[in-house]
């Protein structure tokens, strides 16, 4: 129990980790890389910081799995929630591109 | 001497299987994923929004993030004052670990004063709840919901950590306050999480 309490991991490695992460997202931003590669990029450098806090600042590691599968349950939720807002979204942006192509169409001749 | 080990372990309030040595901390595990839903439902529908929408502006041409990358320095930098405090305890240093923890909430209180500055300077260049000049009006009602969901739980954050140092000033025996301390700092250190999140997908994608 108490020797569980003060596994310490080292914490300034975990902290100049997270800066150098954030320096390299903000650069990525600028890098002449395709809009999508970027985005990709940028999820995934996201994901790896916030796994550092989880795991070390937050102790996750050094808790029971079951609690890391509770602590990575809403991750999962949200990821498939936007694959499950998607269609729908599409859907109303199809509709409003029919409606203004209609609304313009008649006021060309 | 085996019949009375049987008897205190029956009589002993169970264990969590998940967390064995405090309940406390299962309880804000287990807020914490109720929270962690929150803001993934937020972000999911702002991703759903964003990518249906025609004229959504691109946030970092708008938003600006030099002062937004030093709020989220500062709050990265708030979290490791947050472990050093646990730290402290641990070694039994009540006044250090007290130390810590201001450090910690302070960090917090000027990031929230940042974030207002923030705000204040995107309202006046146009940048409302309900339409903006740059394109979906969407853009303005999320950004507002969600940085302010954020900052209202740092605000909460900062008024909880101070009740910590109260609590471990009341109390002589570094031990008897361990627990709570670790509690306070998986709620920030779940704060910081969340903006590393705010911080890519609303100001930086």
């Amino acid at each position: 129990m108490a020797t569980a309490e003060h596994k310490h991991p080292n914490y300034m490695a975990i902290f100049w980790s997270l800066a150098i992460l954030t320096v390299i997202e903000i650069a990525v931003i600028y890098m002449p890389f395709a809009r999508f590669t970027i985005g990709v990029l940028l999820c995934a450098l996201a994901l790896g910081k916030a796994a550092l806090v989880a795991m070390y600042f937050m102790h996750l590691r050094f808790e029971t799995r079951t609690l890391g599968m509770v602590a990575v349950t809403p991750l999962a939720i949200a990821t498939l929630l936007v694959f499950l807002l998607l269609p729908d979204g599409f859907a109303v942006a199809k509709k409003t591109e029919i409606k203004k192509a209609a609304a313009t169409a008649p006021a060309k001749p | 001497m085996s019949q009375s080990a049987s008897v205190h372990s029956a009589v002993e309030p169970a264990e969590t299987p998940l967390t064995p040595e405090s309940w406390g901390k299962l309880g804000m595990w287990m807020f914490l994923a109720g929270d962690a839903v929150g803001f993934g439902v937020l972000l999911a529908s702002y991703g759903g929004m964003r990518a249906t929408s025609a004229d959504w502006p691109i946030p970092f041409d708008v938003l600006g993030i030099n002062l937004t990358a030093l709020m989220t320095f500062l709050l990265i930098c708030s979290s490791v004052t947050m472990v050093k405090a646990l730290e402290w305890l641990g070694k039994g240093d009540r006044a250090k670990c007290t130390m810590f923890l201001l450090f910690t909430a302070l960090g917090g209180a000027v990031f929230v004063s940042l974030q207002a500055y923030e705000w204040a300077h995107l309202i006046h260049r146009g940048l409302h709840i309900n339409g903006n000049p740059w394109g979906a009006s969407l853009f303005g009602t999320s950004f507002f919901i969600i940085t302010g969901f954020h900052g209202l739980h740092v605000t909460g954050g900062v008024v909880y950590l101070l009740s910590i140092v109260r609590y471990v000033a009341n109390r002589p025996e570094a031990t008897a306050s361990y627990n709570a301390v670790e509690i306070v700092g998986l709620y920030w250190h779940f704060v910081d999480l969340v903006w590393i999140m705010v911080f890519t997908f609303m100001y930086l994608l």
